[in-house]
């Protein structure tokens, strides 16, 4: 037991190295920065760049590090008091053509990133921001789902000519009242060919005629993952245009979304982006003119509206409305069979498509746009009152030309790249009639208070690890020593194992690490004591130090092991904070039965297991 | 250096009738005081929103209150923390009627106008808003994890030692986690979720202070042929009682540095754990064991279970 497996110690060796290299991002400090990204019309060039120096050069705010990319500029200073300076000032130079945003740049050398080297995110208690929870809401979607099937109905017994008395919706689906027991049985089977997402059931007493149409499980899952995907579209656009650098907007669960905004301090300012709604509006292309010539000179045709597209380029549209957001169905993106392009397929309802097919059968051949609408609330304070009031953004998002006459159904080929599909038919999707959402948490932390935590739970954990490390040491002597190096290598490699998964460190995390060492450090008192046993009751001293490793072992194995079964548990039936802290304690538990028992023997059998003849043991 | 008399042969046994019933005493003023006084559930349970604000001056506590009395908030707590310059508000969730989530939002916002048009010039540093529906869920996650953590506990326990080992295990958790839970209703320590990982680490620490007493219990148990079952948990008590207390210590210099110098955000998981392991450790020697021996564990049952021990071959 007490012979040096070459091997062991080479893997030893390695883990130990590994460690300390995926630890080591965590010691370079962030740097205050600031970022400055184009919007549409702009881009990043020299002549930014010397505007950007030139303006710091002016009012001498010092700054180094300037980086420069496709889509941003980066810019660092010394401390927060220059950067929030400079980013006042950048923002009056720049006005709305760039996007300044407050961020922390990264001093990780670039080798150590190219291997996945990256420091623990600091979660928003130790950094201050702000965080919101949100649900759709369900009520509001499945309405619309079962709207969107109603209209489907009308439609197919329409085409088919089955009289009907009436279509409504009922709970999870539609209940169709026809004339006869004859037209009953031909909707059934109409329905079940033409619309294969529901689920018809005959409706059995009463007269026969009724019928229950169910929509299917898996259509609401989807229709509710639309809505959130929807939502999740027009905060991603709001919250760029915000200038958050590190932005945490995801899904949680089937019905919620979650928006963290690092360094966001003002409220007014988050639900601002949250109250974004959006909408879109079909219209014809006026293209009996000269847009560029029209924004030049301002001589805008009187049935026409001047708008910009995602590049900024002019375009001139009609003031006729053909379709709005609201009759938007869906929008899907995919391949179209024939030209193999990518393309996005548009669904409307029956009065979209009414005005649709009206429009095309005279427009063949002539383009048509869309307008993406924005309307952001303002909160403004007039007279000690606040009022709101809503600033509109409109964009127009595609021009295409109108191959055929169309009503509710219909695509746009011929799109540049998948990916352009998938966000227009997003954005498109992002404008039709938003389910409404609900702020269902909502947690503000101040900067100073963030800053506080860390120092303090920093400060917490070196002292409360010194004062082990010292009386460990103190009681147990080269034992104890020993352990002491294992307790370091389990610092290590927790932080090591932590940083590569990319966890996000909380003060609830600072305390599952806290609680690891102290529960690292049962292992090695174990182990210690058991030692002492085997001296006390007269074994020589090597084999009381083979004994001592060797009983120990079983009794660390199975607390442990208790231990990490109670971390698993903690993790599959907690939430939020809870999980975190059993992530920390399930990592923790793992490296300290490593690096307790496996290194601290290998340095045991380094110090005594070369001497010739071990006189006694330190402990 | 030893601090403990190695040859300690402490009768602990003997008085297993009082410290149990000490245990039981314990266990049901815990349960009286949770019934009748009830936990003070942190907004992440019960929903509602908090705001702490920072005063330039050093304000009273009355003054706040009146600030938000004569504002027109209702059923709302005000607490001092960090001296007399800052201060924590909780209100209670509001009625979700026509615009029930929208003036949710903005109740810290109100707060702050009303402390400053009262004169208290406040700055706030932190407002959270939790909906009920959010409280509720994380309050039943929460339950549900606790009962599944000890579950798991004892059914590992019962089938690594022997099924009485599982009971005398399970019976310790939740006497610790009941009285844990009993102290933080005691001191109105304000229960939220750093709280509860608190009590869910107590269960964790405490199993494993348990497992190692065990784990001697059936060593001894094997090896020695002629102690009888009370001798043997008085031996192994004794043998690992150094261990014990040095575990004790390390552990408590982890937790009082947290405690008092980790500040407030973790003040209520230290504390927490700070009482639960010190139950937690005396429930191990003072009422598990007994609980151990009066299920009439006994030398033949742990026997049968010396088979080929799997772990021997995991060995490092």
């Amino acid at each position: 037991m007490f012979d040096l497996p070459k091997w062991k110690l080479g893997l030893v060796a390695v883990l130990v190295i590994l460690a300390a290299l995926y630890a080591l991002p965590n010691a370079f400090p962030e740097q205050p920065a600031i970022q400055i990204s184009a919007n549409r019309g702009s881009s990043i060039d020299d002549v930014l760049q010397g505007r950007v120096e030139g303006a710091l050069k002016g009012k001498e705010l010092a700054y180094f590090g300037l980086e420069r990319s496709e889509e941003r500029l980066m810019v660092r200073f010394a401390d927060a008091d220059l950067q929030l300076k400079a980013a006042d000032l950048l923002r009056d130079e720049l006005k709305d053509k760039y996007t300044v945003a407050l961020n922390l740049a990264t001093t990780v050398p670039g080798w150590l990133q190219s291997i996945g080297g990256r420091p623990m995110t600091l979660g928003l208690d130790l950094q201050g921001g702000v965080h919101f929870l949100m649900e759709v809401d369900q009520e509001a979607a499945r309405v619309k789902l079962e709207d969107r099937y109603v209209n489907d109905i009308y439609q197919i017994l329409r085409a088919e000519k089955i009289a009907y008395r009436s279509v409504s919706r009922a709970r999870d689906g539609l209940t169709v009242q026809l004339l006869s027991a004859e037209d009953r049985t031909r909707a059934v089977a109409e329905l079940a060919e033409q619309a294969p997402d529901l689920t018809v059931e005959l409706v059995e007493p009463g007269d026969g005629t009724a019928l229950f149409a169910k929509i299917k499980p898996e259509m609401i899952v989807a229709a509710q993952k639309h809505t959130i995907d929807q939502n999740i579209t027009t905060l991603r656009n709001r919250v760029s245009e915000l200038g958050v650098a590190e932005p945490v907007i995801a899904q949680q669960g089937q019905t919620r979304i979650v928006v963290q905004l690092p360094g966001v301090q003002d409220t007014a300012t988050a639900k601002k982006i949250l109250g974004a709604t959006a909408t879109l509006e079909y219209r014809a292309v006026n293209d009996s003119a000269n847009a560029a010539e029209a924004a030049q000179s301002g001589r805008i045709p009187p049935d026409s509206r001047l708008y910009y597209d995602q590049q900024g380029t002019p375009i001139l549209l009609k003031k006729d409305v053909i379709a709005t957001g609201d009759q938007l169905v869906d929008a899907t993106s995919g391949y179209d069979q024939q030209t193999a392009t990518p393309m996005v397929a548009v669904r409307l309802d029956s009065a979209g498509g009414r005005r649709m097919l009206d429009f095309t059968s005279e427009n063949v051949g002539r383009p048509m746009a869309v307008v993406y609408i924005e309307r952001v609330p303002e909160f403004r304070t007039i007279n000690g009152e606040e009022v709101r009031s809503f600033k509109e953004t409109q964009t127009v998002i595609s021009v295409a030309s109108i191959r055929g006459v169309f009503s509710t159904n219909f695509q746009t080929t011929g799109l540049e790249s998948s990916n352009y599909a998938r966000d227009l038919a997003l954005l498109l999707r992002a404008g039709s009639l938003a389910v409404p959402v609900d702020i269902i948490e909502e947690r503000v932390i101040g900067p100073s208070l963030g800053q506080d935590n860390i120092e303090r739970g920093l400060e917490a954990t070196l002292i409360g690890f010194l004062l082990i490390v010292i009386f460990v040491i103190f009681y147990y002597r080269v034992v104890g020593l020993v352990a002491v190096v294992g307790l370091c290598v389990n610092l290590l490699l927790l932080f090591a194992i932590l940083s590569a998964l990319g966890a996000t460190l909380t003060m609830p995390g600072i305390a599952g690490i806290v609680l690891t060492l102290g529960m690292a450090v049962d292992a090695n008192v174990l182990i210690a004591e058991r030692i002492r046993e085997e001296v006390r009751s007269g074994n020589s001293p090597m084999n009381a130090l083979k004994a001592g490793y060797e009983k120990a072992w079983g009794t660390i194995l199975d607390a442990n092991l208790t231990t990490l079964f109670a971390a698993i548990a903690m993790f599959a039936f907690g939430s939020g904070p809870v999980k975190g802290f059993a992530v920390t304690m399930f990592t923790g538990i793992l490296t300290s039965m490593f690096s307790a028992v496996t290194v601290t023997q290998l340095i045991m059998a380094m110090v005594y297991g070369r001497q010739r003849k071990v006189q006694s043991i330190s402990v | 250096m030893e601090l403990f008399n190695p040859h300690s042969n402490i009768p602990f046994m003997r008085w297993r009738k009082v410290s149990v019933a000490v245990s039981i005493c314990l266990i049901v003023l815990s349960l009286v005081l949770l019934a009748t006084r009830g936990l003070n559930l942190a907004l992440d349970f019960t929903g509602g929103t908090l705001v702490e604000a920072e005063f330039k001056q050093p304000v009273e506590i009355e003054q706040v209150r009146s600030a938000l009395d004569s504002a027109g908030f209702e059923n709302f707590t005000v607490q001092s923390i960090g001296g007399a310059r800052e201060a924590a508000m909780r209100l209670p969730p509001m009625v979700k009627g026509e615009q029930g989530i929208e003036r949710q939002r903005e109740v810290a916002e109100s707060v702050g106008k009303a402390l400053n048009a009262a004169g208290l010039d406040a700055i706030i540093k932190r407002s959270e808003f939790v909906g009920p529906q959010v409280g509720k869920e994380l309050a039943e996650d929460g339950v549900i994890a606790v009962v599944f953590v000890i579950l798991t506990i004892m059914l590992y326990v019962a089938m690594r030692f022997e099924w009485r080992f599982g009971i005398a295990a399970i019976a310790g958790e939740a006497h610790d986690v009941i009285i844990a839970l009993g102290f933080v209703c005691l001191l109105g320590l304000n229960f939220d979720l750093t709280v509860l990982a608190g009590l869910l680490t107590v269960a964790g620490y405490s199993i494993n202070d348990k497992v190692v007493v065990f784990d001697r219990v059936r060593e001894i148990f094997r090896s020695a042929r002629k102690l009888g079952p009370e001798d043997t948990i008085n031996k192994a008590i004794n043998n690992t009682l150094s261990r014990t207390i040095i575990t004790g210590i390390t552990t408590f210099f982890a937790l009082f540095s947290l405690y008092f110098l980790g500040g407030p955000a973790v003040e209520g998981f230290a504390i927490t754990v700070i009482f639960g392991i010190t139950i937690g450790t005396l429930s191990s020697i003072f009422f598990c064991n007994p609980i151990l021996l009066w299920l009439g564990v006994s030398k033949s049952d742990l026997q049968v279970v010396r088979k080929e021990d799997p772990e021997l071959a995991l060995r490092p």
